[in-house]
């Protein structure tokens, strides 16, 4: 991360105080907050087009002239990775748009993605001085979005500055956002990275999980071309722990190993049904969706479009495969959640966006039983009604059941989004590897180290289950803490 | 990418390849499988390996025309290319001389139980294998598995070759002659079943290798999840091997049968498509 004293002194370069100078801190927040143009909600249900459109170039001039340009930039303590928030926008407000982008790279692998799916309004934009004055935020994330999509459309993509070659190798295990955010920051320190997967795409979550309604796959790829043309080399159909081992790497003369392979096997709820053909996790659905295209007339994987769809869960999950089911034909798609919707832990906006999708939320409602046909397919769910009593552990008010209120629905297809266990196959590959009993790794929670000193983790497989800008702050994390470990070596 | 090094026909349905992956083999034990993927919109199939071959870093696959993504597969020949390959997934089988043990498969499972056969040889047991099909063209790798087990009997439903019944005929026949300490089955859901039920009433204990339908195979979409002594399991990541008088067949059969119309639907479409208007693999 980027040294105070750095930051205060970009602040203070003559045309950061001009600028600065030249517009009252009352007028800048008089401006209102910038509206994010987005697709007809009733075109949008039925393709696979980018919901948000992006700003104009004036929108995004307009939106950075908000920002006050802090002394203190409160907002950056609010990013995991630590993107140096007011230069990047004061860029944009004077239209040096490829510089904004620059400054975003230098502290992002991926801002384009983070511009996308972020839940700015918890981070940057939560610490934005806007809100101690009664004011709306300054739109960072649709600024953020803005500046890389303006680099990658313009044709000249900057490749970040990369150290001399060090001739030492590390290894990424995974190539979802930790890892390649992981990959990004070791390639830049000279570094020799290369970044290992499982599957048969480079992206992880970003291209199984994350719709392309959402963040289109195009914008993963550029972003993966670019960690290649800083020398990141990518090994797909490899899966570290089975094909090869730790040890092997070792042997092969890699000095650091960072485990990144993320999220693994589905929860389901136990109940009855739960296995009835159309029963289904949303990892699965997603993944023959997106990773496997299953949808189009072309591909070889088959995916269930079912008329009446309900999906079990309130997160950021289980809203994308509600509006995938939507956009699949589902005439009826519903979410299914045991609490009410201010207890969602999905971002505000994906929510408006389903209802504005047409969206049925079934909330305070728990499922507790499937019916089947002769077939064995599911034919109806029973839920539970609940209420909320006392605030839990999490802060949020517990649900609890009305007894002997029932319900029971007609539905075709179940999508079951209520999290997941971490990926086994590193914690039963690696003797003395200290693993919880959640099965995540265990890890010093600032270098982000193992109890094996050449494994470093971070994301999902430490985490549980986490957003991306996490588990790309983790990456960096520990790029900085095992450049620190091999450098003392 | 991985190279076809060559290709054997096994009967009208059935054959062999031999892969080029030097890291799956030098990784494979019995009981293992790969994920193969056919084509830039081909499906992830899981396959167990049948042999594997070290000094030549190769792999041995045996693959049963069933639908479309098996019937890509098949089409291709020596000197092409698998588009994507990956593994050894699942776990190994528990290997040990349990004393003498009954190999039980049938149809398509008899190529990944060829493995495990020759590594319960290794280990000391008494090996024999009973080698079940419909008729006498459809059995497979008969010299193979006669080169590992100390006897090897063959059943077909039409009596076409060896004796005429079912695998349950064949396996009894030996439970009533001789003391068994263990047995292992691979086939079809329903055979394993019936094989389970059998063993149970002579109380062997009995492991049986599932294949169920997967997506990633690597432990991230639960579609191949089976039910356990009561409890869901992974197969991709659990197995593929477990406790054949515990696993619920009833819901496994009828989970395989999930996606049936579907893929009735995509094998006709391809198998209506000219040649030429294939997408390319």
């Amino acid at each position: 991360m980027k040294e105070e004293s750095q930051i205060k002194q970009e602040r203070e370069q003559d045309w950061r105080v001009s600028l600065r100078n030249g517009m009252k801190a009352k007028d800048r927040i008089a401006i209102p907050r910038v509206q994010m143009p987005e697709r007809d909600a009733r075109i949008r249900s039925t393709n696979n087009e980018e919901v948000n459109l992006g700003l104009t170039e004036t929108q995004a001039m307009t939106e950075a002239q908000r920002c006050l340009d802090c002394a203190k930039p409160t907002c950056m303590d609010g990013c995991p990775v630590g993107v140096n928030i007011p230069t990047f926008i004061k860029y944009i407000e004077v239209g040096n748009f490829p510089a904004a982008a620059r400054t975003l790279k230098q502290t992002s692998a991926l801002p384009a993605v983070c511009g996308r799916v972020c839940p700015q309004e918890k981070q940057c934009e939560a610490h934005c001085i806007h809100l101690k004055m009664k004011s709306t935020a300054v739109s960072i994330g649709n600024l953020e979005r803005f500046a890389a999509d303006y680099e990658r459309n313009s044709g000249c993509i900057s490749v970040p500055e990369v150290a001399a070659s060090k001739g030492i190798k590390v290894a990424a295990v995974g190539s979802g956002p930790a890892g390649l955010s992981f990959a990004g920051d070791m390639a830049k320190l000279g570094y020799d990275v290369s970044v290992f997967e499982a599957l048969h795409e480079i992206g992880g979550v970003l291209k199984y999980g994350i719709p392309v309604f959402r963040l289109p796959n195009e914008i993963v790829d550029v972003e993966i071309d670019n960690l290649r043309s800083m020398g990141v080399k990518f090994v797909k159909n490899c899966i570290v722990g089975k094909t090869i081992t730790i040890d092997d790497l070792k042997a092969d003369g890699f000095k650091g190993v960072f485990v990144a392979s993320g999220a693994g096997l589905p929860r389901f709820m136990n109940i009855p049904g739960e296995n009835l053909a159309g029963v289904m996790s949303s990892n699965e659905y997603l993944t023959r969706v997106n990773l496997m295209n299953a949808a189009s007339a072309t591909s070889d994987t088959p995916v269930y479009t079912g008329k009446k769809v309900a999906v079990i869960g309130g997160g950021n999950t289980a809203m994308d495969s509600v509006r995938t089911a939507r956009r699949l034909g589902a005439e009826r798609a519903m979410i299914v959640y045991r609490r009410s919707e201010e207890e969602m832990p999905a971002r505000r906006e994906e929510i408006h966006h389903a209802k504005a999708e047409g969206i049925d939320f079934l909330t305070l409602r728990n499922p507790i039983a499937y019916q089947g046909d002769e077939k064995g397919r599911v034919t109806h769910m029973q839920l539970q009604v609940m209420e909320l009593g006392e605030a839990d552990a999490s802060g949020r008010r517990a649900p609890r059941e009305i007894p002997g209120k029932t319900e029971c629905i007609e539905v075709d297809e179940v999508i079951v989004s209520v999290g997941v266990s971490p990926n086994p196959l590193i914690p039963q590959s690696v003797s003395g590897l200290d693993v919880s009993k959640w099965g995540t790794i265990v890890v010093d929670e600032s270098s982000m180290q193992s109890s094996i000193p050449m494994i470093f983790a971070g994301g999902d497989i430490v985490r549980g289950g986490a957003t991306v800008i996490l588990a790309m702050g983790d990456g960096r994390r520990a790029a900085k803490s095992m450049n620190e470990w091999l450098s003392k070596k | 990418m991985n190279k076809i090094i060559s290709k054997e026909i096994f009967s009208e349905n059935v054959v062999q390849f031999e892969v080029e992956a030097p890291l799956i083999a030098k990784a494979h034990r019995a009981g293992h499988f790969v994920i193969v993927r056919v084509g830039e919109q081909g499906e992830r199939m899981p396959l167990t390996i049948a042999s594997s071959d070290v000094q030549k870093g190769s792999i041995n696959l045996v693959v049963q025309k069933v639908g479309v993504s098996s019937a890509k597969l098949c089409a291709l020949n020596a000197g092409d290319y698998i588009t994507d390959l990956v593994g050894p997934l699942g776990k190994a089988t528990h290997i040990e001389n349990f004393g003498t043990v009954l190999c039980a498969c049938g149809g398509v499972g008899t190529a990944p139980m060829l493995p495990i056969v020759r590594a319960l040889k290794k280990a000391g047991n008494r090996v024999i294998t009973v080698l079940a099909a419909r008729s006498k063209t459809l059995i497979i790798l008969e010299k193979q598995m006669r080169e590992h087990s100390d006897e090897v009997i063959i059943m077909t439903d039409d009596g076409s070759y060896g004796t005429k019944g079912l695998v349950t005929n064949g396996i009894e026949s030996v439970l009533q002659r001789e003391s068994v300490d263990f047995c292992v089955t691979v086939g079809p859901a329903i055979m394993m079943k019936f094989v389970g039920q059998l063993t149970q009433k002579y109380r062997i204990p009995t492991v049986a290798s599932l294949n169920t339908i997967m997506v990633d195979g690597t432990g991230m979409c639960g579609a191949c999840r089976v039910t356990v002594d009561k409890k869901t399991k992974f197969v991709c990541v659990d197995g593929p091997e477990f406790d054949a008088h515990q696993v619920d067949f009833d819901e496994m059969i009828m989970r395989l049968n999930a996606y049936k119309d579907l893929e009735r639907g995509a094998m006709q479409r391809f198998a209506e498509q000219p040649e030429q208007d294939r997408p390319a693999m």
